[in-house]
Parts: C-alpha cells; structure tokens; sequence
C-alpha cells in the first residue's frame, strides 16, 4: 500500500520500472531459475532473522513490563513473564512521586498543542510564500531556510531566559510554543503549495474569493496529506523531546513522559519491571500513530532529504 | 485517494517554478494580506529563534547568575576563561568538547554507511519490502529517553541481556557497558546507530529512487558489474542527499544529549559528558549563562566551520 506513495514521487521511474528486473531472471534456464528460488528464499530468511534481532529490544521491553520485579532483575532473564502480572503498571499509575497519567496527559497536551501550532503558523507563511508577492519575501524566506542549519544548542540557555520572562517555566507553554517555530514545516508546506495547479486557485478567485477564502477552501482541503504528515511529524518530535522538558519543566506534576522518565530512573534506579512498564507508557502512543501512519511518517521523512 | 494529490505535487512544482515562465500568484491581495499571513509565524520565530541567537550572544558577555540580581558586563571574558588552561572553565569544558568529537567521530561514518546498506537491500523491489522497512524505522519513533532506559537496562552489568548472551557464547560476561571506556563509548555509539538507522536509511531510499532508472540500464548496456554502477551511478547520484545526510547526522551526533544523560549520567567521571550536556548543566542546574552562552557559541562556530568543510567536500568531487 506504501508502494503507492512511493511511485508517484518519480514519475521517471513508472517509465523504466517494468524494465531490468524480469531480463535478469529469465535470462539463466531452468537450473539458475531454482538457484534464483532458493536465493529469494535465502534472503527472506537473513532479512527476517536481521529484522527480529533489531525489534527485539522492544518486544523484550513491553514483555518485561509484565513480570514480577524478581523476575525483571533476574541474571540471565528469560523473555517470557512467569508469573504474568501487571503490578507493575498498577504500581507507577498509584506512586504519588511518579505521577505518570498526569505525564501521559501532560505530553498529549504539548504534543497536540505543539502540532496544531506548528500546522497553523507554518501553513499561513508557507502560503504567503508560495503564492503572493511581496517586498522582503526572498529575505524572509531565505532567514527561515537558514535556521535549519543553525544548531538547536545555540538556542537553550537564552530561550530558557525568554520562557522565564514570559513566566512559562514550568508550564506546558514552555514545551508547546517556543519549538512551533517549524521552518521545515514552512519549507514542506511551501513546496507542497507550489505544486497546487494555480487554475484552481485562480478559478476561485473570478469566483470573487479573498486571499483568506482561497486559502481556507481552496489549498487547505487540496493538502490534507502535507498537513497530515507535518501534524504528525510535529507530534512525534513533540512527543519525544527530551532536553528541553527536562530542564523547564521540573515539578513532578508538570513533566512530559520523556522528562518523567528520568524522574522515575532516578527514583527506581533498578526497579526495571517500572522502568520497563514507564518506557511503555511512553511508547505506546507513538508505536500506535507509526502502524497505523507509516506511510505519512515515512514520507515526510524522506521529503526532508530531498531539498538538496 | 490523497496520493493522487501528493503525486501531481513535485512535477507541478518544477513547472510552477521554472525559470522564465511569468510566475503568477495570487494577485489581487492588498499590501498588508501578505504580512497577516506571516505575522503568527514572524512573532515565533522573531521571539524563540531570532531574538535568542542575539540574546545569547548579549549574555555571553556578561557573568550572568540567573538567582542573582546583577549581571555585571565582564567583556570576552567568558571567552578568555574557555582559552585560557589556568581558568575553572577551561579542563570542564574541552573535556566536554573531547567527548563530543570522539562520540561524533565515531558515530557519524557508522550512520553513514549502515544505513545505506540498509537502503540498498530495500530499494530491491519484493514482497514484503515495506515491513522491513517499517522494522528498520521503528526504534527512530520511540523517544531517546525510551531507547536509554530500555538499553540501560540491557547494558547492565550483571543482570543485562547483552552480557547474559556474551556469556552464553563463551566470551566475557561481565563487560562494564555504562562504567567505563571505552566500552561506554560502544554502547553509546551503539545505541545510537540502532536508534537512528533508520530515519538516514528512509532518507537514502528516497535518493536511491530518484536515480533515473535508465542510467543502470545504460551501465548494464555497457557491460559494467553490481560494484561499478554502484560506483559510477549509485554513488554519484546520491551526492545531494549523501551531502544533506552528512550534515544532519554531524549536527545530531554532535548534540548528543539525552543518551549520555540517562545511560552513563556523563560518566565514569566525566569521560562522557558532551558539550551540550555541559553547557545545560552549566547554564541550567548551575546558573552560570554567560558561561554556558560563551561555550554553546564556541561550539555553534565550531559545527558551522565543519559544515562549511562538509559542503566543501561534496561540491570539490563534483567538479
């Protein structure tokens, strides 16, 4: 299903796509034809052994949440819990120092927040960008590109003092606001628009739409998918951000998932069923959103790289 | 249903865009229409990105204790301090400079080259290639402080599985992943690569298919083998995305943070205490911001130099 994605990206390739492949295998008679089964069959086997000893971490990971806190620091642990028991997650969800549904709660509202900021403000730009003429616009447009290769670290101890004069620290302001300044989402967006066929833009506008209404009925509907993709892109970066929430947000009530973490490893440095049990309350959102929106994650991805 | 649209996007875009063609936009918006659409945006990023890089700069220049009511203007002084071996700040701080390039170096050419292994067996078209794919990228979407609470436990000393199945093949089981180098240096970097393969290998995917597939047809016409269209088609067509992959992956590596800061707390001693581990530590836990300022500057030159040297490096075999 992905494959479809994928395809239409280079047009190119449907034209040559059918060609190579087929030459090579009937190319050998019916000796290299079993040699090229037993092959395909070869390979299967090494890709599937390589791909289950690198997901195994996690697999090891959701099924040690599960044992008894014996059983997780066991030497020579074996993967399958005995007893199978969810006391652990019943014992970080009712700890009071650790309190990991507030987290849970906390990292949504940052992460949904976060992503609707980052799609809003970089949507708007982008379009302003893409399709109207102003003075400046090279200069802007050049400013927000430039920043994509300005390091993040030159940006923490200064915005640690703007989040404190904005009296954020501590809050979720402080994860939410300062990061939805996206230039890759206006970068993305912008390339996304560009394509857009402007005889519908223009169309609505001998319709006698404003700039607002093509925007808003126009090119938003026609990119539902680039906004899908920079949402979700946002909302996992969001998700998973580490540093900065662990140094703005330090009461226990206020942390994010990623921040709690760190609380919760130094409050049961080798209590690791809780550990274990924490790191997949973490996981579990975005593992969802990644089975489900892979072909979107992927993609976005990929179009990151093609800038150059 | 959505992919239609994403698939007109590219080839439109070229067109949109070419050279020469008038390019039409939407004209008739009033002179103050393109501001209001920028003006949510503009007001982010003047306040946490723009203003930041100068502020930063402004507090560099002073001995600025954030508990403390004055900040007295001290010069480069913060400067001189990270120059000079007789400061506090000078054996801390290139400590911290050592652990970064030793982590980057190491770390970089493994990102580099795993990874597009990785994508060239994918860019193979059979069954399945896409679950592959999917088990590749799926360490990248768990957070770093998943991946290092996970590792940590199964890097422990005695009760890791790492060190469990050492034993159990017959090699040293008791190998202090975390506590020492440069074994903490393996597991860092380790953990690292299995954690971000495969965002570089997605991205290497995208640059494999958009090599014209004619060109190895070419190859392939004049008699060259596998290792020579790699070489002469493969390689040469990546150079774009190889340049872009080299770049982020040197300014990830060298912003190396949350690994270090959960699975080895900067140590044995300070041996794996980063950069940015030190200059957090310095601005944010100690307070010292004009300090940490001075060096998150020394260290931004420092990455913007390198870059410098990297698009370089790309653009010198290009010609």
């Amino acid at each position: 299903m992905s494959t479809t994605v994928e395809r239409p990206q280079n047009p190119r390739r449907a034209s040559g796509g059918a060609g190579p492949k087929p030459v090579t295998s009937s190319s050998g008679a019916g000796l290299a034809a079993g040699q090229s089964t037993g092959r395909t069959v070869l390979r299967y086997v090494v890709l599937t052994v390589l791909a289950l000893i690198f997901i195994s971490p996690l697999v090891f990971m959701i099924l040690t949440s599960f044992k008894t806190s014996n059983d997780a620091g066991a030497v020579g642990a074996s993967w399958i819990p005995s007893p199978f028991t969810t006391q652990a997650y019943e014992s970080i969800l009712s700890a009071s120092g650790t309190p990991v549904l507030r987290w849970f709660a906390n990292s949504m509202i940052a992460a949904l927040g976060n992503a609707l900021l980052v799609v809003i403000t970089s949507s708007l730009a982008a379009y302003a960008l893409a399709r109207m003429q102003f003075r400046g616009q090279r200069l802007v447009f050049a400013a927000i590109i430039a920043t994509l290769f300005v390091p993040p670290v030159i940006l923490i101890i200064p915005n640690y003092l703007i989040v404190g004069e904005l009296r954020w620290l501590n809050t979720l302001l402080a994860v939410i606001v300062p990061t939805a300044a996206s230039a890759f989402g206006v970068f993305f967006l912008r390339q996304f628009f560009l394509g857009i066929p402007l005889e519908l833009e223009e169309a609505a506008r001998l319709d006698g739409a404003s700039p607002w209404g093509i925007f808003w009925r126009v090119v938003l509907p026609l990119s539902r998918p680039a906004l899908a993709t920079l949402a979700l892109l946002s909302l996992l970066t969001n998700w998973n951000d580490f540093l900065w929430p662990v140094y703005v947000l330090f009461g226990p009530d206020a942390q994010t998932l990623p921040a709690g973490l760190s609380t919760l490893q130094s409050a049961n440095n080798v209590r690791y069923d809780l550990l274990m049990a924490g790191a997949v309350i973490a996981s579990v959102p975005v593992l969802i959103l990644f089975v489900f929106l892979q072909r979107f994650i992927i993609e976005g991805v990929s179009r990151s790289g093609l800038k150059g | 249903m959505t992919t239609t649209t994403s698939a007109a996007a590219p080839a439109a875009s070229k067109a949109a865009t070419r050279r020469g063609a008038p390019r039409r936009g939407v004209a008739n918006h009033g002179r103050l229409t393109p501001w209001l659409f920028l003006a949510p945006y503009l007001v982010l990023f003047l306040t946490f990105v723009i203003a930041p890089v100068i502020l930063g700069g402004w507090i560099s220049l002073h001995q600025w204790d954030y508990t403390l009511p004055g900040k007295p203007f001290v010069g480069l002084q913060n400067y001189q301090d990270l120059f000079d071996p007789s400061s506090i700040t000078f054996g801390t701080f290139w400590n911290s400079m050592q652990a970064t390039a030793i982590f980057t170096l190491a770390s970089v050419p493994l990102l580099l080259v795993v990874p597009l292994m990785v994508a060239l067996v994918m860019n193979q078209k059979f069954p399945g290639r896409n679950l592959f794919r999917a088990a590749y990228f799926a360490p990248y979407v768990l957070g770093v402080a998943v991946v290092a609470v996970l590792w940590r436990y199964l890097l422990d000393r005695n009760i890791g599985l790492i060190n469990t199945y050492l034993g159990n093949l017959g090699l040293p089981d008791d190998i202090p992943w975390l506590s020492s180098v440069p074994e903490a240096w393996v597991a860092l970097v380790g953990v690292t690569v299995w954690w971000t393969l495969g965002y570089n290998a997605v991205i290497y995917l995208a640059g494999l298919q958009d090599i014209p597939r004619e060109l190895y047809e070419a190859a392939t016409v004049d008699g060259a083998n596998k290792w020579q269209q790699f070489w002469n088609v493969t390689f040469p067509g990546l150079r774009p995305v190889l340049s872009f992959i080299t770049m982020i992956t040197i300014i990830a590596s060298a912003n190396m943070f949350g690994q270090a800061y959960l699975m080895t707390t900067g140590g044995p001693g300070r041996e794996t205490r980063t950069a940015i581990y030190e200059i957090t530590q310095t601005g944010l836990r100690n307070f010292q911001m004009g300090s940490a300022a001075a060096m998150s500057y020394v260290l931004t030159l420092f990455l913007m130099l390198l870059s410098v040297v990297v698009f370089w490096l790309f653009r010198e075999r290009k010609a």
